[in-house]
């Protein structure tokens, strides 16, 4: 009896002896045959943000293949998982950085890429960012770049296309006073709405995305006369208020942003209820992105988003940017930040699967038109 | 005290002394590894966060070991810590304060933030009892989080303003350092390792003489019986009351140290899994054991960062590893094979030796 338990107790020293001595091997530097462009990418690959660290991980990993298949400088590409959290980001960055990162792709969220690009700042990394779109990613740093809108322009930009196409409607917002990208979208669109004389009537809050009933807000609107709804949310919260305003025989113009992208791959979402929502999106796997949209479907086996489209664009911006500018695979990431920084801000152009011409200021930020479009037929039509 | 010519020491002090021993050890040889340039920027950029986990396991333990109420919520305090502390030392940089003065105010300001919270938080739960009292800190730690997400702070020339919502007219260069969900994301990275390591030492310095005091011998012997330690005169809602607002203190030194080490800080990191975090601190390092949770509180934080290797797989292999220690730690066998070792190892020792580290 004693016997066994003793080598119960054994075998599992043994067993996590093995584990460790995997993880030794893996962690071991392969050497070098030539030099590679070394790229890292930070995002969240599980918990609950985890659809959009997966989806900038795959999307950069067709652009990287792409690029290494036609020859020349090669790209190793590597990325860590921060899940969503700023204090595993910048241990994600530190893990990098161990590894001998020259560029960095990331991070996909906008608080802990916060956190990595005052990392970046000090350590001079040149960093592109496909997804973190609030405004302090950028400030005051030199080094960071955003490869998407940032959330005040896309509330901006809402209000200013609702009042020259929508003129006259009464706006009602929904949104997740919670959480960083909405509560910044709609400080965005308040403004502006003030500026353009939008008619909002009403401004209704809820407190997380874990939240299953919309009735209060949705009442709300309706009781304020909204005929048209602006939904500055992800797609999550977004679907059960289109069921749910279905059910009130609730049926105003529903208006989104580029949270709302991905709604169609819901499961177990009545698609009918998308029909007729407009949303902001820099990327329509349709049309313009069907070729990225094919392969990708191809290699993960489902339609990729704006955040897969933002992370192929990041790694052609950096690899072109990166030539361009004379940088070479041996230099370090200090050095090829130095260079890389004066050419992206000046006369680099790049254009991709979100935009065209795509242009970027000394602030970091992308200059860039938005597209809105609308849902027809379970699929993004261009206006 | 001295027997047969030899030093005896009392289970209190070796814990004590243990507990020290390790807290300078770690440091030690991780100042001078990072001195000598062997340390991965990995581990070397976990250390500030390690040491606040330290402190936080001192913390929580004097709640859950030594006063024997299981609190669910001290990530709350440690969020008020973290965030007093911020705006404490952005004021204080806007006024030009050096950095050691900015840190040592800010600790001081988070703890004592911290300390009147978790007074005003004592009131109601310390009525409370067992399951109850746990559910209520869960609430608590929930709704000083929730509050947070509504707070907006500016700072300008005229100094800080507060607001619930973003809409707060500030000067001209003035700017914003809390923004309700988004956090604190123009704090400065002021934290030191030797800020961090002289924060741990404090923290163990208060928690164990407090423990091998008056105070300390009151508060258990009311966790052990409530109805005996009553009928001699002990004031229990004073001693419990002790404990809890000392926790929440050193809580929140752990949150300005932690703070003060990110330049983007968010509610939402100190939510309920964040509470949990630092219980599951405390268990495997065995409850009411200072030095046991200040070892697995290291070990528990570099280990997610150790076991990369896995990518995906590596929380799976996180819990599979506590499971296996938990298992390991409580097995029979296992502690009649290690003391059977112990024995061999230092021979011809009393018996005694292995029932006191087990307080």
């Amino acid at each position: 009896m004693k016997k066994s338990t003793f080598k119960k107790v054994v075998v599992m020293v043994l067993a996590l002896c093995m584990a460790f001595a995997m993880a030794a091997c893996g962690s071991k530097d392969e050497p070098k045959t030539e030099a590679k462009l070394v790229i890292g990418g930070i995002g969240p690959t599980t918990g609950g943000a985890a659809v959009y660290g997966l989806a900038v991980k795959q999307g950069a990993e067709i652009a990287v293949e792409e690029i290494n298949a036609k020859g020349g400088l090669q790209i190793e590409y590597m990325f860590e998982d921060d899940t969503h959290d700023a204090e595993v980001a910048v241990n994600a960055y530190n893990k990098l950085m161990d590894k001998k990162m020259q560029l960095l792709m990331g991070t996909v969220t906008s608080s802990p890429c916060v956190a990595v690009s005052a990392k970046t700042y000090k350590d001079r990394v040149f960093e592109l960012t496909p997804s973190a779109s609030a405004p302090a990613v950028t400030e005051g740093k030199d080094n960071v770049f955003q490869m998407c809108f940032t959330d005040p322009n896309q509330g901006k930009t809402a209000a200013d296309y609702i009042s020259a196409n929508m003129s006259g409607k009464k706006v009602g917002v929904i949104y997740n006073s919670s959480d960083a990208y909405s509560t910044g979208i709609v400080d965005g669109f308040k403004a502006e709405a003030a500026v353009v004389g939008l008619s909002v009537v009403a401004y209704e809050a809820f407190p997380s995305d874990d939240t299953a009933n919309f009735d209060t807000q949705i009442k709300a609107c309706m009781n304020a006369g909204a005929d048209l709804v602006f939904l500055p949310i992800y797609y999550t919260p977004a679907s059960l208020i289109l069921s749910q305003s279905k059910a009130l025989n609730y049926a105003p113009l529903f208006f989104g942003c580029d949270g709302l992208d991905g709604i169609l791959a819901l499961e177990n979402f009545d698609l009918s209820l998308a029909e007729g929502v407009y949303l902001i999106t820099p990327f329509n796997p349709w049309t313009t992105g069907k070729d990225f949209a094919d392969k990708y479907q191809a290699k993960y086996g489902e339609m990729p988003n704006q955040f897969a489209a933002d992370a192929y664009d990041c790694i052609y911006a950096l690899y072109n940017a990166f030539q361009e500018s004379g940088c070479t695979a041996d230099m370090s990431a200090a050095d090829i930040c130095d260079k890389m920084v004066p050419y992206f801000t000046g006369s680099f152009k790049v254009t991709g699967l979100t935009g065209a011409d795509m242009a970027w200021a000394k602030n970091g930020e992308v200059s860039k038109a938005p597209i809105v479009a609308v849902i027809k037929d379970s699929a993004y039509a261009d206006l | 005290m001295r027997k047969n010519g030899k030093l005896v020491l009392s289970p209190y002090k070796k814990n004590e002394i243990t507990a020290y021993l390790v807290v300078v050890l770690f440091f030690g040889i991780m100042a001078s590894l990072k001195a000598t340039g062997v340390l991965s920027r990995s581990l070397s950029g976990q250390l500030i966060p390690i040491a606040a986990y330290m402190i936080m396991a001192v913390s929580l333990n004097l709640v859950v070991g030594i006063s024997g109420e299981l609190s669910l919520g001290h990530a709350g305090f440690m969020s008020v810590g973290a965030f007093t502390g911020i705006i404490t030392s952005l004021y204080l940089a806007q006024a030009g304060a050096p950095t050691v003065v900015r840190f040592v105010v800010a600790t001081l300001a988070g703890g004592v933030a911290a300390g009147i919270v978790g007074f005003v938080i004592a009131i109601p739960v310390l009525r409370l009892r067992g399951d109850y009292l746990a559910i209520v800190t869960l609430a608590f730690g929930e709704i000083i989080r929730n509050i947070l997400n509504v707070v907006y702070v500016g700072l300008d020339r005229n100094g800080l303003h507060f607001a619930t919502t973003s809409d707060i007219a500030l000067l001209e260069g003035g700017s914003m350092i809390l923004k309700g969900p988004m956090g604190a994301i123009t704090n400065e990275e002021i934290s030191t390792l030797l800020e961090g390591f002289i924060l741990v030492v404090v923290a163990l310095f208060l928690a164990q003489n407090m423990l091998n005091s008056r105070t300390g011998r009151a508060i258990m012997a009311i966790r052990d019986n409530r109805i005996a330690a009553e009928s001699i005169g002990l004031s229990v809602t004073k001693y419990k009351m002790i404990a809890f607002v000392v926790s929440a203190v050193l809580a929140g030194f752990a949150g300005v140290l932690f703070g003060l080490n990110f330049s983007s800080l968010a509610p939402v990191k100190f939510g309920f899994n964040q509470s949990i975090l630092i219980l599951v601190f405390i268990v495997l390092g065995g409850i009411g054991n200072i030095w046991g949770g200040v070892i697995s509180a290291g070990v528990l934080t570099i280990l997610p960062e150790a076991l990369r290797q896995f990518s995906d797989y590596r929380m799976l292999v996180y819990a599979v590893v506590l499971i296996i220690v938990m298992l390991v730690t409580n097995n029979k066998s296992v502690g009649t094979f290690m003391s059977g070792l112990k024995g061999k190892l230092t021979s011809r020792k009393k018996e005694g030796g292995d029932d006191s580290e087990k307080n």
